[in-house]
């Protein structure tokens, strides 16, 4: 019983969604950092060089927050299973945030820590901004398998709901710290809130009607279902 | 081989022809970019000749090409480099101002009516933005005084209110669905203010006509104050006896007051205003961060304006 060669083709395809997928998703999510930090050493990026790499490193951690709170949508609206992927991008987006925190502390207020301790206190984008980096603290360092197993998937993906609260934040933060109302950030938080009703409406509206519809029509083949969540962690933690 | 140093002077290219070259090539490059490109943003630039000021500062200027390229001017959007990249399609001749309110000479002046009256100084000023960062740019202009002067304020006059161009066709900040702030973007000052012989109407900067980034072809400038005062592209100055409504008070009253001097111990909400960043001072992404100084370092010649007054109420 020779493969055929399609089945070859789909057996590599399927190796490299399994092992090559996620370190190239690394390798391609962290090339804007390389690419603006290019710029900025090569005196490329104008006359604010370290205001506009902060600001680049900011939009693309959220930017990476967004894609990850997208997934679940996605994949329940029809569209690709991008689950496996879920963790590198929220990585990304930890990795993202890390650099602009360092890019404020040190490049921004040239490590002059008073003045930061004055912005936290006193000035709530940096409070909001700071409480998002904060929440993407704990799940980054929880984010490998290993982890994952030790805590138990239920409390696991717990604590990674922390997510929706650090995403809502980090828009927050883009809106507070401009002036007036450009288009950028209101798309952002938009987008964010989007994401995050389309949950509430998921969890509070439609998976009671949905249980509601399952009961009605098949009440003999009822099983013992996980809930979405173990779901969800399970197949994650592969 | 000889060493640089034995090279006569005559030998090097003189700046006339390399400036030439560079023009020529930049004139070509611009018609094969097309038509765009020959409009951009400073293609308008003109030398302009100017005296000099006593009340310069000799503190070293910024890069032009900072200057022109890193501009808050939501007319044209919202980001710093929106300017220059949009302001090109911005027609400034034929340019008129309307002067109106408590004068005894209002009217509709042309450009050069406004401006050929005056002797044109170069003022070479510290510009100090409400985001906390800093420039030094040399302006050419004159007293916005000579102008009032000229137009006779009535007695009853305290306020000078000013406004920007509204032509949306021209200004892509003022079309489409979000709109950073309602047009026109209007400023003003107490008479006193603008009478101050720091307070200027620029038609230049750095030896040339400004570029329309900048606020061309006619603007203000007072270096004492957040340069959001210092308004652009000027179509309407209007003598008040009230206080006039300015655009950032007016977008958000609890963060921008009516007077928005530089003041070190009076923070906005968003931005300490204790220090700033100096555009180019430092090495790359190394910025140095110097205290800022009250009424931007003009305290000696501005501070007896204010006095008696609690400029933590009056920011």
């Amino acid at each position: 019983m020779a493969a055929a060669p399609n089945s070859t083709v789909r057996s590599m395809f399927e190796r490299f969604r399994q092992r090559g997928a996620r370190p190239t998703l690394y390798i391609v999510g962290m090339m804007p950092a390389a690419w603006t930090l290019y710029l900025a050493l090569s005196d490329r990026l104008g006359a604010d060089p370290a205001k506009v790499l902060e600001r680049t490193l900011g939009l693309w951690s959220l930017r990476f927050l967004v894609i990850g709170l997208a997934i679940t949508p996605l994949r329940r609206l029809g569209g690709p299973n991008l689950i496996l992927y879920r963790r590198a991008i929220g990585l990304l987006a930890f990795f993202y945030a890390a650099l602009h925190v360092v890019v404020y502390v040190w490049l921004d207020q040239t490590l002059d820590f008073s003045a930061i301790w004055q912005d936290i206190i006193k000035r709530p984008y940096i409070t909001v901004g700071l409480l998002a980096f904060l929440i993407l603290i704990p799940l980054a360092v929880t984010s490998h398998n290993a982890m994952l197993r030790r805590m138990g998937g239920q409390a696991w993906q717990k604590l990674h709901r922390w997510v929706y609260l650090a995403a809502a934040a980090a828009a927050l933060h883009f809106v507070m710290l401009v002036k007036a109302w450009p288009a950028e950030p209101l798309i952002y938080a938009a987008m964010v809130a989007i994401l995050l009703l389309w949950r509430v409406w998921d969890r509070f509206i439609d998976a009671p009607r949905r249980e509601q519809q399952r009961r009605t029509r098949a009440p003999s083949q009822q099983r013992g279902q996980g809930t979405s969540a173990t779901k969800v962690a399970s197949r994650d933690g592969r | 081989m000889r060493y640089p140093h034995d090279i006569p002077s005559s030998e090097i290219t003189p700046k006339s022809l390399y400036l030439s070259r560079r023009e020529l090539i930049a004139g070509t490059a611009a018609m094969l970019a097309g038509t765009t490109a020959l409009t951009g943003g400073s293609a308008h630039a003109a030398p302009l000749a100017a005296a000099k000021s006593p009340l310069s500062t000799d503190e070293p200027q910024t890069r032009r090409a900072d200057a022109v390229s890193y501009n808050n001017f939501y007319e044209f959007g919202t980001d710093k480099a929106d300017p220059e990249k949009n302001a090109g399609s911005l027609k400034t001749s034929p340019w008129n101002v309307k002067i109106d309110g408590l004068v005894e000479k209002p009217g509709t002046y042309a450009y050069d009516d406004i401006v050929k009256p005056s002797g044109l100084e170069e003022r070479i000023y510290r510009l100090r933005c409400v985001e906390a960062w800093s420039m030094v740019i040399p302006w050419i202009g004159f007293p916005l005084a000579d102008l009032l002067k000229r137009v006779e304020p009535k007695s009853n006059a305290k306020f000078v209110a000013f406004e920007t161009l509204v032509r949306p066709e021209e200004m892509p900040g003022q079309r489409g669905l979000l709109q950073a702030l309602p047009w026109p973007y209007v400023e003003g000052l107490r008479l006193d203010e603008a009478m101050h012989p720091l307070t200027i109407l620029a038609v230049g900067m750095y030896g040339e006509t400004l570029p329309n980034q900048c606020g061309a072809p006619i603007r203000l400038v007072v270096p004492w104050k957040y340069g959001y005062k210092s308004i652009k592209s000027i179509v309407r100055i209007s003598l008040v006896e009230k206080q006039p409504p300015t655009s950032w008070s007016l977008q958000n009253p609890s963060e921008y007051g009516f007077f928005s001097n530089v003041n070190p111990a009076v923070d906005h909400p968003r931005w300490s205003q204790a220090s700033e960043r100096r555009i180019g001072e430092g090495t790359g992404l190394f910025q140095k961060r110097r205290p800022t100084l009250m009424f931007n370092g003009y305290a000696e010649q501005v501070a007896s304006l204010y006095t008696g007054m609690d400029l933590r109420v009056n920011h």
